[in-house]
């Protein structure tokens, strides 16, 4: 059962892939390229050294993204909001650390529980509204995406948290002092950010929370059937609630392996767009900390690897083509794993049905 | 007359289940058909059947004569077999006419809508067959009476010569349901034929020109409503004389396991559900509480479980104030809850069953270990309960929606008996469960109760009622009317008071 479980749970991601692979296939074709060729380029692009050690950190934030959203999706919560969160963590996060002077583990320390009380509180507010108001949070949640980054520009301005360095026309945070920085990891003339292991510890954390504590049995029951959980005991209002600030407190967390590793301050140049892409990661990694990172090193890989594409002439668009159709095919290909699954299982149900009726019928004529 | 439906031999079989076995049954044209039976009698197989959403494995359809392969309720719909059903497929957010022709949208050029063309059609509709609809009126505006309306009008729509009514007076109040009846005797006045699918006998002798009865998957016998009564109806249901109430030696315990006083509950939209309710459970007895379905017993079992508060009264389970203590507290003091929902309140349908062994156990030992869950504890004891219960699957490890609902009915019940619970709410234990099931779970029911747990059985099957039941509580429209004996009450009495036509 479980083995071929976990052989489904890859078959479906595999298939994604390939599909998205042949998808673009005929568009590079169509356009006169030659596709073979081109993902030639990509991979041995996309895993040389040096562009390897950038995949990994952005894999990382990636990563927290893909984990906050699948926190979120158990609950059949779709937290749009992780941008939000995930600039509100990472601001106050910066803010705070600035702030301080503290022993070196120590700062480190509060400046991850600073951003992940700052990306908590953020997505509280639609968790609130949702449990109190039934607002729907993505409604709520895409509006505060907007205040987040509004709040965050107005803190900005140089006489009040942010200032302006020399010579430079972006308005960021004071910078954190050397004992609140983390040390990076010197390899193929990059920096691999330590942040890494933090990342391995919420993913294994996640896991663990999930399927072992009565709080995760909890949280899966309220996502399945909210009525059956409320039945069974559970608050589950009180905890569609905690999920959504879990959830948040981990979006906090996506900004702050760049943060700590290499800016040491927040800047209005902190991107965008973490909450679609933690979305579709959460989905193509089917909400487990493995597929999850898998699907998070997949996305860095492609992205990074795209600029190469515009050396012969093709769009490096073509990568967000990929992305796209990959996030379609994995919907279509779990959905038919589901159904096979289930199919299985009721063949097998009725199979021990008959085998019962059988050996019932046997022991009646031994009886007789 | 004419036949304009028959049923020859029809067999469908499920695995594990015979649903339907030689069932064969002649329509007339131009009358009122009724088709009644105990639930899981297999009355709702034959509907589908005859609406093509279920294939036979034997036997022969014939519709207007000719015989028929149904493939889908299309195949139906072109035949002019029409179903409406029990619960209402209609859109709130659109008009009575846009609901109508939903589907089936007289077009111009196959996409422009006709509106004024289907407008006129159903007017006419309307005025031939004594329906009372506005085509304009938005659906969110109308009653249960008039959406049931509606959806008749939407079979008619579709030139049904042949209405199929699915249990269409369990929704309706006693106004409504004279008013549905005025209708149906028009629609047959008209030449139309209704199969009419009921459980309660009164509606039936009143309403219908053949009544067919089936029990256990099979037609059993037809009865013209002036050659026959009440009693021999609900004798053919269940198979011979209702059973006896088994003789087991009645231990009361002194002690109140569940005491409800005066309470009353009002919904959100200010309608009064439960009024000064007063119960008293103790321990060894149990305690059946019957109704007609929506009188106030979810409510009631809500109270109990601690998932709504009483606007007045009290409600004391355990000694516990249910009104101020949590459902897990509750849970925890030894109340097992069987809910009548089973799919929707009682199980994870998507999760493996020891998963599901957990649900409603996760806030005490031996389910749950300090913050952890006890997976081995979860895997070992629903093992016990699959065997014990005779549950019928390949493993623990398959989704709970995989098995029948007979069968997670029984692994329900063998999860909340664990642990020798004081009081056991158990709502409809046994709807659509088949007889050997049924035999399992009031066996086990009636070994906790010689254990000393106090029980409350909700039910609408008589039977069970009166096989169980110490004393019975009647709810009507949100009041206890009566507490009948049952050993000196007949069926006849106990279906009155549920009607409320009379009050003890």
């Amino acid at each position: 059962m479980t083995k071929s479980r976990l052989f489904w749970g890859i078959v479906a991601p595999t298939a994604a892939i390939l599909n998205s692979l042949l998808f673009v296939y005929i568009i590079l074709k169509l356009r006169g390229v030659e596709p073979i060729e081109m993902f030639k380029l990509m991979i041995s692009y996309g895993f040389d050294p040096r562009n390897l050690v950038s995949e990994i950190n952005q894999t990382v934030a990636y990563y927290m993204a893909g984990v906050a959203a699948a926190i979120g999706f158990k609950m059949l919560l779709f937290n749009i909001g992780i941008d939000g969160q995930y600039r509100m963590g990472a601001f106050f996060g910066a803010v705070v650390g600035a702030a301080v002077n503290l022993p070196p583990v120590l700062h480190v320390l509060l400046i991850i529980l600073v951003a992940m009380l700052a990306g908590g509180v953020w997505a509280a507010i639609a968790g609130y509204l949702k449990v109190k108001r039934g607002v729907n949070e993505v409604i709520s949640n895409i509006m505060l995406n907007f205040i987040a980054a509004a709040i965050i520009a107005f803190l900005l301005s140089p006489n009040l948290l942010g200032s302006l360095p020399e010579g430079s026309q972006n308005l960021q945070t004071k910078p954190i002092p050397a004992s609140g920085q983390m040390p990076t990891i010197k390899a193929f003339e990059g920096e691999i950010y330590t942040f890494f292991f933090i990342a391995i510890v919420v993913g294994v954390g996640y896991w663990i929370m999930l399927n072992k504590t009565i709080f995760g049995f909890n949280l899966r029951a309220t996502g399945l059937s909210f009525r059956a959980a409320r039945a069974s005991g559970v608050n589950a209002p009180g905890m569609i609630f905690i999920t959504t600030v879990l959830s948040g407190a981990i979006a906090g967390l996506v900004g702050i392996g760049t943060l700590l590793s290499d800016t040491h301050s927040y800047s209005m140049a902190f991107p965008s767009g973490y909450a679609f892409t933690g979305l579709a990661l959460a989905l193509l990694g089917r909400n487990h900390p493995v597929g999850i990172f898998f699907a998070a090193f997949l996305w860095s890989f492609l992205e990074r690897s795209a600029p190469v594409l515009e050396f012969e002439g093709v769009p490096p668009e073509i990568v967000i083509v990929m992305q796209g159709t990959i996030v379609l095919s994995i919907v279509i290909a779990y959905e038919v794993v589901a159904r096979i699954n289930l199919r299985q299982q009721q063949r097998a149900v009725g199979s021990a049905n008959t085998e019962n009726q059988n050996s019932q019928a046997e022991q009646v004529k031994e009886t007789k | 007359m004419s036949n304009v439906l028959e049923v020859v031999g029809i067999e469908k079989r499920y695995p594990g289940v015979v649903a339907n076995k030689d069932v064969s049954i002649q329509i007339e044209a131009g009358t009122i058909h009724a088709i009644i039976g105990e639930n899981g009698a297999g009355k709702s197989t034959l509907m589908k059947t005859l609406y093509g959403l279920i294939k036979p494995d034997a036997g022969q359809i014939k519709v207007f004569g000719s015989e028929v392969n149904l493939k889908s309720p299309q195949d139906a719909i072109a035949l002019g077999i029409g179903m409406v059903h029990q619960h209402f497929k209609l859109a709130d957010n659109a008009t009575v006419l846009e609901n109508v022709i939903l589907g089936s949208e007289p077009t111009r050029f196959g996409f422009v809508v006709k509106f004024d063309e289907a407008r006129k059609k159903l007017v006419e509709i309307a005025e031939n067959y004594g329906l009372d609809i506005d085509p304009d009126e938005p659906l969110s505006n109308l009653g249960v009476g008039e959406r049931q309306r509606v959806e008749i009008a939407k079979v008619l729509f579709r030139g049904a010569k042949i209405l199929i009514l699915d249990e269409p007076t369990a929704v309706l109040v006693p106004q409504e349901v004279d008013e549905l009846f005025a209708n149906l005797r028009e629609l047959v006045k008209k030449g139309l034929t209704v199969i009419f699918i009921s459980h309660k006998l009164d509606e039936v002798l009143s309403i219908a020109d053949d009544i067919t009865i089936m029990r256990q998957g099979t037609t059993v016998a037809t009865r013209k409503p002036n050659k026959t009564n009440k009693k021999e109806l609900a004798e053919l249901m269940v198979g011979g004389e209702l059973p006896k109430p088994k003789a087991g030696e009645l231990k009361v315990s002194p002690e109140s396991i569940l005491s409800i006083k005066s309470a009353s509950y009002f919904r959100a939209d200010g309608r009064q559900i439960l009024d000064d309710v007063n119960l008293e459970l103790h321990g060894g007895e149990i305690i059946g509480l019957a109704g007609v379905e929506g009188n106030g017993q979810s409510e009631l079992i809500e109270l109990i479980m601690g998932l709504i508060q009483p606007a007045t009264g009290s409600v004391e389970v355990l000694g516990l104030n249910a009104a101020t203590t949590l459902t897990r507290d509750i849970r925890n003091a030894g109340v097992a809850y069987i809910p009548q929902d089973r799919q929707r309140d009682g199980l994870l349908m998507t999760a493996p069953l020891w998963e599901n062994r957990i649900l409603g156990h996760q806030f005490a030992e031996p389910m749950a270990k300090s913050i952890w869950v006890n997976k081995g504890a979860a895997i070992a004891d629903s093992k016990r309960v699959v065997s014990e219960f005779d549950v019928r699957t390949p493993g623990i490890n398959v989704l709970a929606s995989a098995l029948s609902g007979g069968n997670q009915q029984k692994f329900i019940v063998g999860r909340e008996l664990t642990g020798d619970p004081k009081l056991i709410v158990a709502a409809q234990p046994t709807r659509g469960v088949d007889v050997g099931a049924q035999a399992i779970i009031w066996e086990h029911l009636m070994q906790a109760r010689s254990k000393g747990a106090g029980i409350l059985l909700i039910s609408a099957d008589l039977e069970e009622l009166f096989s169980l039941s110490d004393r019975i509580a009647v709810i009507y429209s949100g009041k206890i009317v009566s507490i009948l004996n049952p050993t000196k009450t007949t069926p006849e009495d106990l279906g009155l008071a549920m009607t409320g036509a009379q009050s003890a």
